[in-house]
């Protein structure tokens, strides 16, 4: 059951780097994590990669295998040819720290920015009530597990470092979003998710959507109904005459 | 000299788990600068593991629960040895801490009428786990984790800087603790494991917050950073470790294919009306209620089944008996050839709700295995077996402010020790983690504000720490052969999973002593390859060391004591013995080698029980754990001498 498995490894820095072929043991029911994780106890106990909880539950290995970003820890070996080269690469949206690891600050950043819940004024601990089904839009995105494959592949800043500063990516847009939707979130976040964030460079192809591990409509369910409330809010008549006569907006 | 970056904090959290999170949170609102260090990413600890849900009496769903009901539960649960102060107050303060969390934007599943919905586990007598499906680890970080967002922006509104107050220090490797000439904490001493480079944080208070010990295990749920360090540093830097020879053995992990045995199976799914059956299709665990627990579970089929929709003239299902029960159940099943094709048991949800069900509240589950495993748990039984979950065991602290037995250095969460005894009940460690982590948090606050002045870190300290850092860069002079740290753990997890697992005899303890003394030689020896940017050999190699201890304090522990309870089963001696309760085992390290130091094992007796808890239990069931002379003060015995 057991055979020799081709893989190619980007090793490298920040000065850059190369792939390394390498042949490994592959055995029955495992993915590609554990090919790495064989490699590193056999033949490069320096290769680096991210890895914490191996069940795709705290979306800490992430990286691109033949070119599509996925968790490497899901990524089951049986999806592949034995006889097929299996490319692994870091994830190009962010720079190489080293190997397989990436600096992902980006999305730390972008997380501080997003204004935190903000709690109803009037609710003491404990007075919150809620109904499941209007709960559950949010509970959706809180779903996710944070891995950034979705802000790995979205063409908005895949090869557009440029746009990192004005948009937050799938991840965040989703994050607001999930208050925005929250039942008893206390603040209006149409308005900042525009301007600040950068909702408008979205153009819905869906790749985020694709490659979630956790299976979050991420544009369906959060992109989408966002655009629609910002929308609502810019483009009412009553709205945009008030804005006119009281000059406020910009 | 070495050269290093210092860094300057009241109070400086290691783990960014729950608890670390919630120490962090209180003690920033006491308006104390915090560093939380973490080994990983932000928002990765291993509470994201957390499946079934918190553990609280709000009463939501059975209005009879109260803090005494599940005080009762977690102190059998523990099996009477649980640090009863800790229970105490765990039990009273779970439901505030669970309410709190609504305030930071957490989204529980709800109740009909719009409460936090609650759902049965282990040994808990009423529905009493909030939960999300079975993803509530996860929301209890990134509810933490965003809360600390919050109040970095409000740092940012006050002061201009997000880090004014409160910052994360993300990958970046605590390997020694420092004190002062007085023996008081000064400072933490670590490394970036991205660039490698020496860090140093002045502060007159550390809480350890770093989780458990399982990789020290081969068979386990947990992940890479479960290497003890919490309890190792503590234990190097004079603090005592109680409890080290009970290790919950989680009854249901994964079991096939190889490459994820050990992964966790929620406890939620037999929660939620899942079954344990064996090879020829009969659920065992009626036959396993052992006697302290009599009367208390169903006895037949029909009754168990009755009870997921009427609990109160039914008895629950013996499947929902605490962890180390279920888990020697499974155990003796699987040893006797009634076990599944890849060693395990049946685990069957499939013929017990429509699939929609299944998939609504075992989310999780179901994308598991079908993901990783090709099993569709809606049609097919799975396959589980036991695997390394937790530690009971941990640094020694006060109850109430969570302070060791060294001057500044606090502990919460499962580096911690007593609170649960000798077992801990599913759910709660998510309520002790909001519980303790607070209260840690607090203890530290408390603790810095009273310093007449800040400790002093030692110029000679830091040289030493930054000299045996790097020690594994450079090959021991003289004999000895140089050593792969890879194949070093390898040895160290299958000596402890083989020889300290879930069924233990002195001969085999024994056996483990020697191999890991041998190990412990030749970790002196471990050379790795490259240069310090994050290089993963070299990180375990420094992480080798405190699994070295850990598992040092396990095994001696283990083989001090001479009877079963919770998390340590000696099949040699197979009985409860109620002259072991009241002694708890406390490990300290002595010796010349500062580096992977000597374990010694030392009894002492724990306070008795308050008089008021002991009273909310029947006589009849403390003479089942107590000996009759520690019984003369409950008020039943007092009536029948009188």
């Amino acid at each position: 059951m057991s055979y020799k498995g081709q893989f190619r490894v980007w090793r490298g820095d920040s000065d850059g780097g190369s792939l390394e072929d390498f042949e490994v043991e592959v055995n029955e029911g495992e993915v590609v994590l554990d090919i790495i994780h064989r490699l590193q106890a056999t033949q490069a106990p320096d290769l680096a990669v991210r890895w914490n909880c191996k069940a795709g539950k705290c979306g800490s290995c992430s990286a691109e295998v033949n070119g599509r970003p996925q968790l490497l820890c899901m990524t089951r070996m049986s999806l592949f040819d034995k006889d097929e080269v299996i490319t692994v690469t870091p994830m190009r949206a962010f720079s190489v720290v080293r190997d397989l690891v990436t600096d992902v600050s980006y999305n730390y950043e972008k997380a501080r920015e997003v204004q935190a819940f903000t709690p109803p004024e009037k609710l003491q601990p404990g007075e919150y009530r809620m109904q499941q089904e209007d709960v559950q839009r949010s509970q959706e995105f809180r779903k996710c597990i944070e891995c950034f494959l979705c802000q790995d592949t979205c063409h908005v800043v895949r090869d557009h470092e440029e746009n990192k500063l004005e948009f937050s990516g799938p991840r965040f847009l989703m994050r607001i979003a999930e208050l925005e939707m929250h039942p008893l979130d206390a603040a209006d976040r149409r308005d900042t998710a525009q301007d600040d964030h950068g909702l408008g460079y979205c153009n819905i192809t869906k790749c985020c959507t694709e490659v979630c591990p956790e299976n979050i409509k991420i544009t369906d369910n959060a992109l989408i109904p966002m655009k629609e409330r910002v929308a609502g809010r810019r483009y009412d008549p009553v709205v945009w005459l008030g804005n006119k006569l009281f000059k406020r907006g910009k | 000299m070495t050269e290093v970056e210092r860094h300057n904090y009241d109070v400086v959290v290691i783990g960014a788990g729950g608890a670390g999170l919630r120490a962090a949170i209180e003690a920033r609102q006491r308006g104390l600068t915090t560093a939380v260090i973490c080994k990983s990413l932000f928002g990765k600890a291993h509470t994201v593991m957390a499946e079934g849900g918190c553990a609280a009496s709000m009463g939501n769903v059975n209005s009879n629960d109260s803090w005494q009901v599940h005080f009762r539960d977690t102190m059998r649960g523990g099996k009477f040895l649980n640090n009863w102060r800790m229970a105490e107050l765990h039990a009273k303060e779970a439901p505030d801490r669970v309410w709190e969390l609504e305030t930071y934007g957490a989204l529980f599943d709800r109740t009909e009428d719009g409460r936090i919905s609650q759902r049965n586990f282990g040994g808990h007598t009423y529905p009493r786990l909030a939960h999300v499906g079975d993803r509530t680890g996860l929301e209890l970080i990134r509810t933490m984790q965003q809360k600390i967002v919050s109040l970095q922006q409000e740092d940012k509104a006050e002061f201009g800087d997000y880090e004014a107050k409160l910052k994360v220090f993300q990958e970046c490797t605590i390997t020694e603790l420092l004190k002062d000439d007085s023996g008081a904490i000064s400072g933490a001493f670590g490394y970036w494991r991205e660039s490698g480079r020496f860090v140093l944080f002045e502060t007159g208070a550390v809480i350890m917050a770093t989780g458990g010990i399982g990789k020290s295990f081969q068979v386990t749920s947990n992940s890479w950073e479960y290497t003890g360090d919490g309890h190792a540093l503590a234990a190097r830097t004079g603090a005592s470790l109680i409890n080290m020879e009970f290790v919950q053995f989680h009854p249901t992990g994964m079991v096939w294919p190889p490459s994820v045995k050990g992964i966790l199976v929620t406890e939620g799914v037999r929660g939620d009306g899942g079954v344990l059956k064996n090879s020829e299709g009969k659920r065992f665990m009626f036959d396993y209620v052992p006697d302290v627990f009599k009367g208390q579970y169903a006895e037949t089929e029909e009754e168990a089944d009755r009870w997921y929709t009427d609990p109160d003239n039914n008895r629950r299902t013996p499947d929902l008996l605490p962890r180390d029960e279920v888990a020697r159940a499974i155990n003796t099943e699987v040893k006797e050839g009634r076990g599944s094709p890849h060693g395990g048991v049946y685990l069957d949800i499939a013929s017990r709700m429509p699939d929609e069900e299944i998939k609504r509240r075992l989310p999780s589950m179901y994308h598991q295995f079908k993901e990783l495993a090709d099993v569709d748990i809606t049609a097919e039984p799975m396959e589980v077996g036991p695997t390394c979950h937790y530690v009971m065991g941990g640094i020694e602290v006060d109850p109430d402010t969570g302070e060791s037995t060294v001057p500044g250095l606090f502990a919460a969460g499962e580096c911690s020790g007593g609170m649960h005894g000798s077992n801990r009940l599913g759910g709660n460690s998510l309520s002790d983690l909001l519980v303790f982590g607070r209260r840690a948090g607090l203890g530290a606050a408390n603790y810095v504000e009273s310093l007449e002045r800040k400790p002093v870190v030692l110029q000679s300290d830091i040289d030493a720490a930054a000299r045996s850092a790097v020690s594994p860069f450079e090959p021991a002079e003289g004999e000895g052969a140089r050593e792969n740290p890879y194949t070093l753990q390898h040895e160290l997890q299958q000596t402890m999973n083989d020889l300290v697992g879930i069924i233990r005899t002195a001969d085999e303890i024994e056996r483990a002593l020697g191999r890991l003394a041998e190990i412990r030689s030749r970790v002196r020896n471990v050379v790795v390859e490259g240069h310090r940017q994050f290089n993963p050999g070299w990180h375990l190699a420094i992480d080798l060391r405190n699994m070295m201890v850990v598992s040092e304090a396990v095994a001696k522990a283990a083989l001090l004591r001479t009877e079963s309870r919770g998390g340590h089963t000696r099949d040699d001696f197979p009985m409860l013995d109620s002259d072991w309760r009241n002694r708890l085992l406390s490990c300290r390290v002595s010796g010349e080698d500062q580096v992977v130091p000597d374990v010694v094992v030392e009894p002492k007796e724990q306070v008795p029980m308050r008089q008021d808890l002991l009273e909310l239990f029947e006589l009849s069931e403390l003479e089942k754990y107590y000996t009759e002379a520690e019984l003369t003060t409950h008020p039943a015995a007092q009536g029948d001498t009188a």
